[in-house]
């Protein structure tokens, strides 16, 4: 597939502080509802994740160390059954923009409730063919037809595959 | 002979290098045995062995001489005869040339120079033919790593057991040496090669010795390995761990002075590398060196030297100066270990030689310091810089002032004034003298800079004390010029402490840190010749105290004071200072005792507890006196409640009562004499109880009851039987004089009984539980009066709803008559008797029903108990409380393991049939009791019956009762005929089964887990048994990963998802979906054909969990849903 990495020296944010206080704190209340938010879907895409190319993992660092996708950059709205995902690639013609999209739609499709309606989008600005990619993946059909095909299925699979950090 | 038939068997094994390692080990052991047990001579074995050790045969003679090696090896404590020794040292030694049977030769020679102590030891001459032999004809680098590490200890073994032999060798050791480690990469031999390389430098100590002119070379070869670096740090468990290596390099290169001119330089130029191992190596190295070189070579090195730790400690301090609570009695920084290692050898050459000293006082950046500290008031103000200017400054001064009398006298003189000065102490008269400022305490400048400098200062002079005063020899350290200094500006130093302490406010907190800080330091000089006199030092305590006193909310000033109060009080007690004791005893105990007993106070109850607490439990008699003033802070606090309805006083009351069990209980066993304090305490409030004959007020809240039952039971608990024995004879004083006796009189019938419809009053409420209390906690050595009333009079009560009373009950049957071993002469009443008081009590007056024929035939337990369990008289009320005093009952037997519980545990499963063999329906909400009572039975209680309270147990005894009673509750649940009697006997087994180890349960997994399935699915009904449901749940989820259960489970499969998916949207209680869900997640260690045909089901209610309320359950979701989407094919993607 690509000769050589594609973004051969990414610069590496340091991970914003996770507020995790509001964590669990409502745990003795049965009655009270965790909506899903912001910061769950972003940890449910990052956190336990790397995107790594096929043959060798291009950079070990989550999406988020690299700032592709941030928490800002997650918009969910639990009423309406709504989230949208909106990332940045690392690089202009970055090629694993697309297969960085599929990953996050598919681990959106299996850890989202089905009433979820699912848009991925690529950061205005922020890659040559971004409205392209945006459109990929966004139809349904075209999805459905990358994963039919078991080497694509494969490594989305090995993407997500959990990281036990 | 047979022995010698056996011994060629056994060499031929040996030999044979074709055979296992195990075979060689077995033959080995074989021969040692009978060598050791003289069946065997040494001689003889030689003779025997001939032909292995001359054959022409490499192999078979190599082996053969290894064999022989090993014997010796196996005799090294075994007198031997010295003529054998010396012709096998002979041999061994003309066998080391030949290197095919050098392994052998090396063995051998190393056995017979390591005998130490025995008949037979080997010649020097032979020693030095050993050693020349070895020097000439080895190659070490040659041979494999097990062969070289033989090398090296034989080298070892020589040098250590025959030095005079190997003097007279000379050169040719060093020769030998250098040749055998250059290019040894094996830790395991460079342990050794170092430890070679120090004893050569040991045994040449003079200038014109071989080691002082081959120094150069034997220096190049050891310090190509400085800094250590190890390349393959895995699979290698069983070599040298690097920090032992490392002392070890350390070691052989300071080992003589005459590498000096090499080692210094080069461990200069390793310190400024950038590699943090290598900074902290070098530091060690050169304290090392400096302590082995002397003083004399190491002066020329000083300047850099100096230099280079300057730097270090730049480098490797931090900016953030810390003002927490925790910081209070450490230096308030990170220290890394490049720090801690600068400082040791900063330490060490300030101690060694005083002249090094004068490089630190004449530097720059030292001089510095004081503009630096002038120009910033405030610590938050400074630039970093200067904080890092500041920290280093300070920390290399009280670090050299720590290293030595002198040192800290030369400090003191030359920097001490001049920060006095800095700090507007002192001021500088016209004439350039230097007057001391009495009357400068208001203008003091604030300089937190200068302050940390000063309190490092007094901090670091403080450490010197103990160690000048164990030595009578020099002059005690009140004539040391840096203690008349100190005591010069004591009394000003104190003033701007406190004015430090006291002018801070809640935002500024560096203030209040610095000034305490100040304080602790101020006060923690030891002994008589302390700088800071008696008077000063009280008036320390007395700022101290009164800020603790004077806060009216817990802030950081309040719980600084606080800490350095206690630090300083445990000082005390830790060196036996007996005078400051009085000081303190008299300033801060006794004020904050004093608090604790007055009502009136701004200080908010439990602050006072808590300090109070904390200071007075750093010695013995404060303790003492501190439950002393409890004692008489509850008595008037109570009294003043029962006359005055003060709900205050009562409100404090309780929270004394906490502060006594939470603070000083658990540290009963430390405290000498705690116990009998506290015994005290108990008894004064059952005198205080007396006294107080009327109750004006009611209670608004168990909340007081609850904390006095708590704390006098557990008082009970730890004190000894002659002290429960008062406690009780004192408190059954009391119950027989208030009113409870007459419910002792009345008749255990169940019209009497059902009479009893007014309640107790609030007094005898009160009385009754601590009594209770007291009876709870009480060993089973402790007497008690009057047994059969009591029993009386608790099961009166507890049939009136007291729950301590059936307790107690409990209590008493568990321990009655097992005391002082069988012979019960303390108590006037057996269990028999006791428990005929309580089961078998019969009717007395003719009551109607007792003639009714059919209550003969239940179970075998006719009687009023049990009857009123069942419900066959009496109201609803007297029938649960039954049940439930049954149930405590019940525990106590169990626990002693007494058979009578099977009568009791029938009477509770009969409660839970829907109808009972005589006909009656029994109510629901006695059916529920029955069922909670297993609960009682099988859990362990917080309140009574357990291991420190004296409970009798028998091992085992949870098995016991769950083995007779869970084949009967299934028996009942297949037989059940209403859905309501189903439930309550599944909660009663799910009680059992949650309450006995796994272990059993996973014996039974085969029985059991339909029975558990079964109960999961019933009691999911009902969110009221979502507790319950819960813990059988975890029982399940216990059976799923164990390897025993395994294959029940693997049978069981399709059951168990059918229910856990059930379970996955239990809507009552989020852990119960999460551990079903988890559980699940388990299932996919099973055989994939078990649980691939459930893919579906499962994933379609995991994907349900994924839009669950909860975030943990969706968490729990997505992973199982991960897991069991990778087991079905790949086509479905999601």
């Amino acid at each position: 597939m690509v000769s050589g990495l594609i973004n051969e020296n990414p610069i590496v944010y340091e991970i914003k502080e996770r507020r995790d206080v509001r964590a669990y704190s409502s745990n003795t209340d049965e009655l009270s509802v965790d909506a899903i938010d912001q910061l769950e879907v972003k940890l449910n895409i990052c956190s336990a994740h790397h995107i790594r190319d096929i043959k060798d993992p291009e950079h070990p660092y989550s999406l988020e160390q690299l700032k592709v996708l941030t928490e800002d950059s997650v918009e969910v709205d639990d009423t309406k059954s709504r989230v949208r995902v909106t990332f940045t690639p690392t690089v202009e013609h970055c090629s694993m923009a697309t297969i960085i999209g599929l990953c996050v739609r598919v681990k959106l499709m299996r850890s989202l409730p089905s009433r979820y309606k699912i848009d991925i989008r690529v950061a205005p600005g922020t890659h040559a063919t971004e409205a392209a990619v945006t459109k990929q993946l966004n139809d349904k059909e075209r999805v459905a037809a990358a994963l039919e095909n078991p080497n694509l299925v494969e490594m989305v699979d090995e993407c997500l595959s959990p990281s036990f950090e | 002979m047979a022995a010698l038939n056996n011994l060629t068997e056994h060499l031929e094994a040996f030999v044979d290098v074709t055979r296992s390692p195990t075979h060689h080990a077995e033959s080995l052991k074989a021969i040692a045995t009978s060598l050791e047990k003289s069946v065997l001579s040494i001689n003889q074995l030689v003779v025997e062995m001939d032909m292995y050790l001359t054959t022409t045969d490499d192999v078979v003679r190599a082996r053969g001489i290894l064999l022989l090696a090993e014997m010796l090896d196996y005799l090294k404590s075994k007198p031997l005869d010295n003529a054998v020794v010396n012709s096998l040292v002979g041999f061994f030694t003309a066998k080391l040339a030949e290197w095919r049977s050098v392994r052998g030769a090396l063995s051998g020679c190393l056995a017979l120079i390591k005998r130490k102590g025995v008949a037979g030891l080997v010649t020097a001459t032979d020693a030095e033919a050993v050693a020349k032999s070895m020097a000439q004809s080895v190659q070490v680098q040659s041979l494999a790593l097990y062969d070289r590490k033989l090398c090296f200890e034989l080298l070892e073994c020589l040098l250590e057991q025959y030095p005079e032999a190997m003097i007279n060798l000379g050169d040719l050791m060093v020769y030998a040496t250098c040749e055998a480690i250059d290019g040894e990469k094996d830790p395991p031999c460079l342990m050794v090669a170092f430890h070679v390389v120090e004893l050569l430098a040991r045994l040449f100590p003079s200038p014109s010795g071989p080691v002082a002119s081959e120094a150069s070379d034997l220096f190049e070869f050891i310090s190509c390995y400085f800094p250590l670096h190890y390349t393959h740090t895995k699979g290698d468990e069983a070599s040298i761990p690097r920090e032992d290596l490392s002392r070890g390099l350390s070691l052989a290169i300071s080992s003589t002075p005459f590498f000096e001119p090499y080692a210094i330089p080069l461990l200069l130029e390793k310190l400024s590398s950038s590699l943090p191992v290598a900074k902290v190596d070098s530091l060690k190295c050169l304290k090392d060196c400096a302590v082995n070189y002397g003083v004399n070579r190491m002066k020329k090195h000083y300047e850099g030297i100096w230099s280079a730790i300057k730097d270090a400690l730049y480098a490797s301090t931090g900016t953030d100066l810390s003002f927490g609570l925790e910081s209070l009695t450490s230096p308030g920084f990170e220290m890394n270990e490049i720090h801690r290692e600068a400082v040791n050898l900063l330490q060490r050459l300030v101690k060694q030689d005083i002249s090094f000293l004068g490089l630190v006082a004449d530097d720059i950046r030292v001089k510095m310091i004081f503009d630096t500290i002038s120009r910033y008031s405030r610590y938050e103000e400074m630039l970093d810089t200067s904080k890092l200017e500041v920290l280093v400054v300070s920390q290399i001064l009280s670090v050299s002032a720590r290293a030595s009398v002198e040192s800290c006298n030369t400090i003191f003189e030359t920097f001490f004034v001049r920060l006095m000065n800095t700090l507007g102490i002192v001021e500088s008269t016209s004439t350039g003298d230097l007057v001391h400022n009495e009357n400068s305490t208001v203008s003091t400048r604030l300089y937190h800079g200068g302050l940390h400098l000063c309190i490092e200062l007094l901090t670091a002079s403080k450490d010197l004390i103990p160690s000048s005063e164990e030595d009578s020899s020099t002059p005690g350290c009140a004539q040391q010029s840096w203690c008349s200094i100190v005591n010069k500006f004591s009394a000003s130093l104190i003033e701007a402490f406190t004015s430090a302490v006291q002018s801070s406010n809640d935002d500024c907190t560096a203030d209040a840190y610095l000034g305490v800080k100040g304080l602790l330091a101020m006060g923690m000089f030891r002994g008589g010749s302390s700088p800071v006199s008696r008077s000063e030092y009280e008036k320390i305590l007395t700022t101290l105290t009164s800020i603790i006193a004077a806060n009216s909310a817990k802030t950081v000033k309040w719980e600084l004071a606080l800490k350095a109060l206690v630090c300083m009080g445990s000082f005390i007690d830790q060196y036996h200072e007996s005078e400051k004791a009085m000081s303190y005893m008299g300033i801060v105990v006794e004020n904050l005792v004093s608090l604790v007993r007055s009502s009136h106070c701004s200080l908010p109850h439990p602050m006072i507890l808590e300090a109070t607490s904390e200071v007075c439990s750093t010695s013995p008699t404060y303790v003492e006196k501190m439950v002393q003033g409890f004692e008489e802070a509850f008595c008037s606090s109570f009294s003043d409640f029962c006359v005055n309805g003060n709900f205050k006083s009562i409100e404090n009351c309780s929270q004394l009562l906490e502060c006594v069990t939470n603070k000083l209980l658990p540290r009963v066993t430390e405290i000498d004499g705690l116990e009998k304090s506290l015994v005290s305490f108990a008894i004064s409030m059952w005198n205080q109880i007396e006294s107080s004959v009327v109750f004006s007020y009611a209670f608004n809240g168990r909340e007081f009851v609850e904390a006095a039952m708590k704390t006098m039971r557990q008082i009970v608990g730890v004190a000894s039987v002659n002290s429960q024995n008062s406690i009780i004879q004192k408190a059954y004083n009391v119950i027989s004089l208030s009113t409870l006796p007459a419910m002792e009189s009345i008749p255990l019938t169940f019209a009497a009984l059902e009479g009893l419809q007014h309640d107790l009053s609030t007094r005898d409420e009160l009385i009754l539980s601590l009594f209770a209390s007291v009876i709870i906690g009480a060993s089973p050595m402790a007497s008690i009066p009057d047994v059969k009333s009591l029993i009386k009079l608790f099961m009166v009560s507890s049939l009136k709803g007291y729950i301590p009373a059936a307790q107690a009950l409990g209590s008493m049957v568990n321990k009655l008559g097992v005391g002082s071993g069988g012979t019960n002469t303390s108590s006037d009443c057996s269990l028999e008797e006791a428990c005929d008081i309580i089961f078998h009590e019969s009717f007395e007056s003719g009551n109607t029903n007792s003639s009714d024929v059919t209550s003969k035939t239940i179970c075998g337990s006719e009687t009023l108990l049990a009857k009123i369990c069942l419900g066959f008289y009496g109201s609803l009320d007297l029938q649960t409380r039954a049940i439930t005093g049954l149930a405590w009952i019940g525990k106590g037997l169990l626990m002693r393991g007494d058979k009578r519980v099977n009568e009791i545990a029938l009477v509770l499963v009969e409660c839970l049939k829907s109808t009972n063999s005589s006909g009656n329906a029994l109510h629901p909400t006695a059916m529920k009791h029955a069922a909670d009572a297993f609960l009682t039975l099988m859990s362990d209680s917080e309140a009574c019956l357990n291991r420190k309270l004296h409970a009798v147990i028998r091992p085992l005894y949870k098995q016991r009762f769950f083995s007779i009673t869970v084949p009967i509750l299934e028996s009942l649940i297949v037989n059940s005929q209403t859905p309501l009697s189903r439930t309550m006997l599944h909660v009663a087994l799910a009680h059992v089964i949650s309450n006995v180890p796994v272990t059993v349960i996973l014996d039974n997994t085969k029985k059991l887990l339909p029975v558990i399935l079964e109960g999961l699915s019933v009691l999911s009904v009902d969110s009221v048994h979502k507790e319950i449901l819960f813990s059988l749940l975890l029982v399940l989820s216990g059976t799923l990963t164990d390897i025993k259960g395994r294959q029940s489970v693997s049978d069981n499969a399709h059951r168990i998802i059918e229910c856990l998916v059930k379970l996955a949207s239990y809507s009552h209680l989020m852990v119960v979906r999460e551990t079903a869900i988890q559980c699940l997640a388990t299932l996919l260690e099973l055989p994939h054909r078990r649980i691939y045909p459930f893919r579906r089901e499962v994933l379609q209610a995991v994907t349900k969990a994924l839009d669950d309320p909860k975030r943990r359950v969706r968490e729990e979701a997505i992973k199982c849903r991960q897991a069991w989407t990778s087991i079905s094919s790949r086509s479905t993607p999601f």
